[in-house]
Parts: structure tokens; sequence; C-alpha cells
């Protein structure tokens, strides 16, 4: 389904700055795969991330969604299929807008931006529902700004809004970073709700152990730019938290630290 | 009363340029600086049309669409060339310049005194009873103003505006909606300078004339409107003048509106407490620093207390 091949990518090239972050890195994620990847910071996760959704250039390699070469495609083009929720959950909505207006901007993607009127009246009853299933009451605030919403509304409402319509991918970018314990509980399982009934293919960042084991349907370890585990299937329901540990562990010892 | 009468025509031509500002400060988080040369772009072009025998109805319209088309370019430099958002306004104004004096014929004073106009044409003289006649223009400039403003509330409520409003407001998201931000910000542009040209012709038709310089300062007079409008009649929390009598939150372009007519009046107080109007930039860009000064105060206030 999606598939990065040979990926090579430097930060600050010509300098002595210089990083080496991908040398032929390469991953393939099948259709309906609910990938959860951990790795400490600097070790690429959110850099390949961004590689897939075109946020950032590669340096050479190929991205390839099913048969179609998208290496070259401007991010926006790519998002039409991708549905992506960031760390800050002020990413994923509009403040100065309505939750009606945010929720009507999210339904119109992959239509036509023209002259009609912005929001479908006949679509309400619908957002009202969808909202109703988030448990937050967002759905008697139709008229409020989402900027006086807190961190978790917001992000709750971001995640509804990047799976609106018919996508096949979700990037989760350590979508439960930002919010308090409770919160994140919240969001994680609203998230497996979603991708469950959408069938959504789904790459999610976490720092989060817990959840990497918890949830999906494989696990991925990233250090210095390579995956340096990658279990799946009935060896992903095996892996405990102490394993990643002990491995990260592992790792940091190698890198002198 | 003549006052009062000068004051609302100032302000009211002046309104349809600060809903343009209104687009690219407000909404687009923009500073568009080319505002200062598509205003007497517009001038330009309604004088040489209206010498060349067009109707002056339609010369609103051909100004602007000229606005908008230099509107674009300013887009195009800044989205696609990559020019920070300031200079590409600067690199348009300049260039502007020169291309209004050579619509203007290489003059860079053009009368259209004798010529007929939409505040004074042989169909307004017929039709309007005398006792009206010293309000028509004032009238007119209503009409313009607020078929303006309906307008642009109509848009701003449709799917295009929506994304309008979002691209300034949250450029991430406009790219998840797989939506080019850069489009959106060309669109928006064209808009507000198109606006803006429309306002040019109407200060043409409104003096009688068009001359190089009226541009300059189109920008400050643009944002003092739009801060003060909205600074002081929809404040984004407590109440303001006007929703504590109402009952009712004031829509944006209208305060843009009163703001436009308020700035005009502040300036006419400061003329006849004596100050010459060769003073007129200095009291412009004072006038603008109390009220940018006057604003942070009051959020800062918000802020506080929150």
């Amino acid at each position: 389904m999606l598939k990065l091949n040979n990926i090579n990518k430097y930060y600050n090239t010509g300098t002595v700055n210089e990083i080496c972050l991908f040398e032929d890195f390469n991953l393939s994620i099948e259709e309906g795969e609910f990938v959860s990847v951990v790795g400490s910071n600097g070790s690429g996760k959110t850099s390949m991330l961004n590689i897939i959704c075109g946020s950032i250039p590669v340096d050479s390699g190929t991205i390839y969604i099913g048969k179609e070469n998208i290496t070259h495609m401007p991010e926006f083009r790519r998002l039409r299929r991708i549905g992506r929720v960031y760390q800050n959950p002020a990413m994923g909505t509009c403040p100065h807008m309505t939750i009606l207006e945010n929720m009507a901007l999210a339904d119109n993607k992959g239509k036509p931006f023209n002259l009609r009127r912005g929001t479908d009246k006949k679509r309400v009853d619908s957002y009202r529902e969808s909202l109703k299933t988030l448990g937050l009451g967002l759905e008697d605030k139709l008229h409020v700004k989402v900027g006086v919403l807190s961190g978790g509304q917001r992000q709750a409402m971001a995640l509804l809004m990047s799976a609106m319509t018919p996508i096949e991918f979700l990037i989760l970018d350590e979508h439960t970073a930002a919010l308090d314990p409770k919160t994140a509980e919240v969001i994680m399982e609203l998230t497996d709700q979603i991708v469950k009934s959408k069938h959504l293919t789904t790459i999610m960042v976490t720092h989060n152990l817990r959840y990497a084991v918890d949830y999906g349907s494989r696990l991925l370890m990233m250090h210095q730019g390579q995956a340096v585990m990658d279990k799946a299937g009935r060896e992903k329901t095996a892996v405990k938290i102490e394993d990643l540990l002990e491995r990260f562990n592992a790792i940091s010892v190698e890198c002198g630290n | 009363m003549t006052v009062i009468m000068g004051i609302l025509e100032e302000g009211l031509i002046y309104a349809v340029m600060a809903l343009g500002v209104y687009i690219t400060y407000k909404i687009l988080d923009f500073p568009d600086l080319s505002v200062d040369s598509t205003f007497p772009l517009g001038a330009a072009l309604t004088a040489s049309a209206i010498l060349a025998g067009v109707s002056p109805a339609l010369t609103l319209i051909l100004s602007f669409l000229a606005g908008a088309l230099a509107g674009c370019v300013t887009g195009f430099i800044h989205v696609k060339l990559k020019v920070r958002d300031l200079l590409s306004g600067i690199i348009v104004m300049t260039g502007l310049y020169s291309l209004n004096l050579r619509i203007a014929g290489g003059r860079a004073n053009v009368p259209i005194f004798t010529q007929e106009t939409i505040f004074e044409n042989p169909f307004l003289a017929e039709h309007v009873p005398a006792p009206l006649s010293p309000y028509v223009i004032v009238l007119i400039l209503f009409l313009i103003t607020l078929a303006c403003k309906v307008l642009l509330d109509l848009y701003l409520n449709t799917r295009s505006g929506y994304l309008l409003r979002a691209v300034g407001d949250n450029e991430a998201l406009v790219t998840s909606l797989a939506k080019d931000k850069g489009m959106v910000k060309i669109i928006g542009l064209a808009l507000a300078n198109g606006f803006t040209a429309l306002a040019g012709s109407v200060y043409c038709q409104h003096k009688g004339f068009f001359e190089i310089s009226v541009g300059t300062g189109t920008m400050v007079i643009g944002l003092a409107s739009v801060i003060m409008g909205i600074q002081l009649l929809t404040p984004e929390t407590g109440t303001s003048p006007f929703s504590s009598v109402f009952k009712k939150e004031l829509r944006p372009t209208t305060a843009v509106i009163a703001g436009s007519v308020l700035y005009k009046a502040c300036i006419s107080a400061a003329i006849s407490l004596g100050l010459e109007a060769n003073d007129l930039k200095l009291i412009t860009s004072i006038l603008f620093l109390i009220i940018l000064v006057v604003s942070t105060e009051r959020r800062k206030k918000v802020k506080t207390h929150a």
C-alpha cells in the first residue's frame, strides 16, 4: 500500500553540521495496518511522517502509494487521501471560526471550494451526531469559536475532522503528547474507534510505550534513521513494555549515554 | 452640517478601501503595501476611461478588475517567487507608480471636473428632487459601500470564503484539506486590491481629478480604520459599546466601515483644532500610533483580567 524505497535524507547538506538522518531507509506498510512507531528524540519518527506527507523533500529515493509514485507530488495533493493529526492541538482546527464552520470546512475536503454556501444546512444534524460521539458536549456549542475550547476538546475535533471525508491513511504525530493523562486516554480510545470503524491504514508516532503496545497491529522502533525493531501480528501481541524499555536502554548504552 | 457630511463622504470612500485592508490584515494576516498603489491605479484608470468616454459606472468595475490583477501580481511574487510579504507589496507599489503615470497619459494630475461622473450626471439631475440634492453624494457613497460590504459578507460565508478565513487562521489546516494555501492567499490579495482600486475610482470621481500622490499612506489609513473599528466595536472579550446597547455582536465588516468614518472624524477634529492640511500625514501617523498603543493596552488589560 505505502512503500518507502531507498530513502536518503540529510540535513544541513554541505556544512559542518551535516547530519545524515536516513540512509537507504526502506519501509513497506500494508493496507489496513495500524503501525505504532516509538523511538528516542531525533531518531527520525516525525521526519518519516513528514517525508510521507511531503512536508519535507527527500534527497533521493522513491515513495509509492499503491502503484503511484508520489515522491514529487506537492504536500497538499498528497493530503487529499491522507488525514493528519499533529501534536499541537491548535494545528488541526481554526481558532477564529466556530465549531460548525470547522466541521463544514472538514466536510468539504475533496470537494471544490467554490461559491456555494460554506455550511450546508442539511448536514448540520450529521455534524451534531458525530460531535455527540465525542461525549464532550460540543454538539450543543456549534456556534462557539474553537479558540475558546481546551486542548483536549480541540484535539478530539481535529481527529474527527481529519477522518471525516473518505481517506486512505491516517497519520498521527504524537497526537496525545500535549494532553493530560485522562484526556489522552479518551483521545486514544476515540482514535482506535475511528481507525477500526473506517478501516484506515494508520501510522501513529507516540512516546507512550503503553499505547504503542496496547494499540495497533504492528510496532516499529526507530533509531538513527533505521527501524531497529519491527514486529507485526502475533509477535506484536507478545511485546511487553519491559521489552521496549530494555531495547531503549541497550541503544542508550551503545550511544554512550 | 457640512462638516458632518464631509466626514461621512470621506469616511465612506475610504471604507471600501478599508474593507480591502480588512481582508489582508485581519483575515490573511498579510501586511499588504500594494494598496498604496492600487488606490491611485483605480483613480488613474477612472480618469483616463471617463475622458475616453467610458460610462462612469463601468469604470468602477474596470477599476476593481485592474486592482484585482495587481493583487494577483503581489500574491504571485509572494507565493510563487517566495519573496517576503512586505517586500512583495513594496515591489508592486513601486512598479505601479510608473504604470499609473502611464495610464494617466504621462501626467501626474488629470482633471475631470467637466465630465459626467457617478455623482454628477443628467440622470441624477433629472430624477433627484431639489431638497434631496445636498445628500445625494452621501447616499450614493452609502449604497456603494453597503453593496461592497454585503457582497464581502456573502463571500466570506461561501466555501471559498471559509477557506480564505482558514488560511489566515491556520495554514496547516488548509493544506490538510488538500488545498493549495498559496492560491487562497492570491485570491484574498486580489479581492483586497480590487476593493482598494474601486475606492480609488470613487475617490477620483468624487474629487473630480486624478493625482499621482493620492495613494501615499493608503495602507496606514486602512489599517487605522480596521484596527479602530474592530478594537472599539467588536472586542474579542468583554462588551463593546455596541453590544451592550443592542445585545448583539457587530459584524466585523460593519465595524470596519464605522472605523473608517470615525477615523476621518478624528482627522477632521485635529484640523479644526488649528492644524494645517500640510500637517495631515503627520496627524495620520500620530493618530495611527495612538490607535495601535491604545489597542494593545486594551488587550493587555483583558489578559490580566482573564
